[in-house]
């Protein structure tokens, strides 16, 4: 059993939770994920690493509220116990020798771009960090990403707050502008993760997605998780989660995604999302 | 005085129609007059033949004769002073090939069931008596099992009783290996197998789950740890695909996948969180028990129509008969000589049918096998949502590539010397890990093997 040391809701939908899993915490790096079951019962659920203190012993997740077992992790409160919480998981974030990157979040994505803009900055780049939210009220992490990134560019959709616009098109910006990227890094929902790639694809600039398809063991024993890079099958849990993103077929993931939606959802699943709509706009 | 009939005790079974639609298990097991009188068919030969045929060796006709005497206790004593797991032996062994196939009562009829014994034998004990082992006084040194399926249990039970303080590392949430995530209910209940991680615990072996040797913690952290041995059974848990068009298709899956969403997590029960596809119309690609297993859950959990599609034909079907036997009884349509080229999708990305081409075989290949070659022209496509998998397993590269100095041959398998060792001093590893995909019992016997190699190592 894994205790809730911390709990704090950092919006109306997305909690974070500093769990009490001192193996864990003692090897996780930024890019890893963990693997949570709330009971008996529960399913197992991967969520990718938000931060650790080695010290305390603690791993931090932060998880929006979107399906059955979010919503009862979410439900659950500090000196609470969860069932199971293993890992650390997959590869660590590919941080060495890098001169400059930019780390683009979107949304609850943030809280695993996070970690991995700490750790290029502790190996010595400079880190340029875009932060996208959909309005002001959902904005989080601003002050953290401040402290480790050397440019933060805060965009909201709506203009609410920060900027006005996609990450895409500030990204687009500095990439015209004529800053040399080592390396992009994209965290975020999937068609967020390929416009990014759209984006840096004609400046042949480095891109790094960070994949989270189903799965269940996480060791790389079910295959569920399989997702077509360059033409491979690979499996995220152990092969990634990280993959380039230049060559991972995006409409199968998000397709693959979708196995466990019911028929009739399917259909809804299936509709344009608001950010392939605005991203096929601003692509063109 | 011998039972001189030809044919075996008959086990009683569940109804075919009945048990295609639950996950209690399909064989009963005798009752003590059954036992009995199949005890009775055994000669009691002088120089056992049954017992070279085992992997672990177990007395055979001594706990027969235990039987025959109906001092059950006795017998569950002698078997379990050579194999820890009797309860799973005695379900999931192929016997056929092994004690039973050199049985000399098999020369003229049926062998003795000695299988079917040995599970009564268990059975009986946990029913009646289940007395906890003893936990041996500790040596102080510590020893590390990485993996607890067949080949790690037994390896872990056998350090106890020699006093050493065995920690298990499990990667998964509940301990057991393929015996909890591949295994079926029907085939082998899991509070039998939690029954043995318990009796375990009580000789001592602490059992950590949610460990993944790899990652969490390394081969060589356990040594920094104060571990003097490691034994690795972490099995061939590495799902193959065909690599043909439509696998990335939602509805297409490894047995693995399949398996561990029904068994580990429970699908099959409306309580439990974790989804899986309740199919109409199934194809299960592949010939051995795990394909029997996978097609007899798919009808568990209600389809319609169950194919097995295999290249070769049924006399080179890898599993065992009594398996083979179960799936047609329960109505799994078996297509033979026949080889899927490519999974067919609808407009919402599901598999809606596999295409396959005929087969026939040719002249036999490296294992032996008649070879199949297709049949020009003769492709055909089965109306499946759901297609499985099953081609075999390799053994998981998170433990090699994470440990240098640990070599493995061409197909990811670990090399060990004589005397289980790997090429890492002290490391020693057994079962899948070293063998490929393999029997429960193969791993047991490692398992031993790799016990007594470590006692003789850490005693230099």
């Amino acid at each position: 059993m894994y205790k809730i040391v911390r709990k704090k809701e950092l919006n109306s939908s997305v909690t974070l939770m500093d769990i009490e899993a001192p193996f864990v915490a003692r090897k996780a790096k930024a890019g890893q994920f963990i693997i949570f079951r709330i009971d008996e019962m529960g399913e197992r659920v991967p969520l990718t690493i938000a931060g650790y203190d080695r010290e305390k012993g603690t791993v931090t997740i932060i998880f929006q509220k979107v399906g059955f077992s979010t919503n009862a992790l979410g439900a659950l409160n500090e000196g609470d116990y969860i069932h199971d919480f293993v890992g650390p998981l997959g590869r660590p974030t590919d941080v060495e020798n890098k001169k400059r990157v930019c780390v683009v979040g979107g949304g609850v994505g943030c809280a695993i771009a996070l970690p991995a803009a700490k750790a290029f900055k502790e190996a010595g780049a400079i880190v340029d960090v875009i932060i996208g939210f959909r309005t002001k009220d959902i904005v989080i992490l601003e002050d953290e990403f401040r402290a480790c990134s050397d440019n933060l560019y805060l965009m909201t959709d709506d203009g609410s707050y920060g900027e006005k616009g996609f990450g895409t098109v500030k990204l687009q910006a500095l990439l015209e502008s004529g800053i040399q990227y080592d390396e992009v890094l994209a965290i975020g929902p999937v068609p967020m993760m390929k416009f990014v790639c759209k984006t840096t694809e004609p400046f042949g600039v480095h891109t790094m997605v960070s994949l989270n398809p189903i799965m269940i063991d996480g060791t790389g024993m079910c295959g569920g998780c399989r997702v077509s890079v360059g033409g491979e099958t690979k499996f995220a849990c152990v092969d990634g989660p990280e993959f380039d993103g230049h060559k991972v077929d995006f409409a199968e993931l998000m397709s693959r995604n979708g196995t466990y939606v019911p028929r009739e959802k399917e259909v809804a699943a299936d509709h344009v999302c608001r950010i392939e709509n605005m991203g096929k706009a601003l692509i063109k | 005085m011998a039972n001189m009939i030809l044919t075996k005790t008959p086990m009683p079974e569940q109804d075919p129609q009945v048990r295609a639609r639950n996950f209690k298990e399909v064989t009963l097991g005798y009752t003590e007059e059954m036992a009995v009188n199949e005890a009775n068919r055994c000669l009691g030969c002088k120089n056992p033949k049954c017992v070279e045929g085992c992997p672990v060796n177990v007395r055979i006709p001594e706990f027969i004769k235990k039987v025959q005497e109906r001092d059950f206790k006795a017998a569950y004593e002698i078997i379990t002073s050579t194999n820890a797991l009797p309860a799973l032996s005695g379900r999931v062994c192929p016997q056929e090939t092994q004690c039973e196939s050199k049985c000399v009562r098999g020369i003229k009829g049926e062998p003795v069931a000695i299988g079917r014994l040995e599970r009564f034998v268990a059975d009986w004990y946990r029913e009646n008596i289940n007395a906890m082992p003893e936990k041996v006084a500790s040596n102080g040194i510590q020893v590390a099992v990485v993996g607890s399926g067949p080949a790690g249990l037994t390896c872990a039970s056998d350090l106890a009783k020699k006093g050493y303080d065995v920690s298990i590392f499990e990667a998964l949430h509940t301990a057991g290996g393929v015996l909890v995530y591949g295994i079926p209910e029907f085939r082998l209940p899991k509070a039998i197998v939690a029954n043995e991680v318990t009796k375990l615990e009580a000789q001592g072996v602490k059992v950590m789950t949610n460990m993944v040797i790899g990652r969490v913690l390394t081969i060589d952290e356990l040594f920094e740890m104060g571990f003097k041995a490691v034994f690795v059974g972490s099995g061939a848990g590495l799902p193959m695909f065909m690599n043909i068009p439509g696998e990335a298709l939602k509805g297409v899956m490894s047995a693995n996948e399949y398996l561990t969403r029904t068994n580990l997590m429970k699908a099959y029960n409306p309580d439990a969180d974790t989804p899986v596809i309740h199919s109409k119309a199934v194809a299960v690609v592949g010939g051995g028990n795990v394909a029997m297993d996978a097609a007899r859950c798919a009808m568990r959990l209600g389809a319609e129509h169950v194919y097995i599609v295999y290249r070769r034909g049924e006399a080179e079907m890898p599993a065992r008969l009594e398996e083979q036997h179960h799936a047609k009884e329960e109505g799994i349509e078996f297509k033979t000589l026949c080889n899927p080229v490519e999974i067919l999708g609808d407009e919402n990305g599901r598999a809606c049918g596999i295409k396959c081409i005929r087969m026939e075989l040719g002249e036999p290949d490296a294992s032996g096998r008649r070879r199949p070659i297709a049949i020009e022209g003769s492709e055909f496509v089965l109306d499946v949502d759901t297609v499985i998998m099953s081609l075999g397993t390799s053994p998981n590269p998170l433990i090699r590539s994470t440990t240098p100095g640990l070599d493995t041959n061409r197909k990811g398998c670990l090399i060990v010397d004589e005397k289980e060792m790997t090429t890492r001093e002290g490391v020693f590893a057994g079962g899948d890990a070293v063998t490929g995909a393999a029997t429960v019992i193969l791993a047991m016997g490692a398992g031993k093997k790799g016990a007594a190699a470590i006692d003789e190592f850490l005693k230099k």
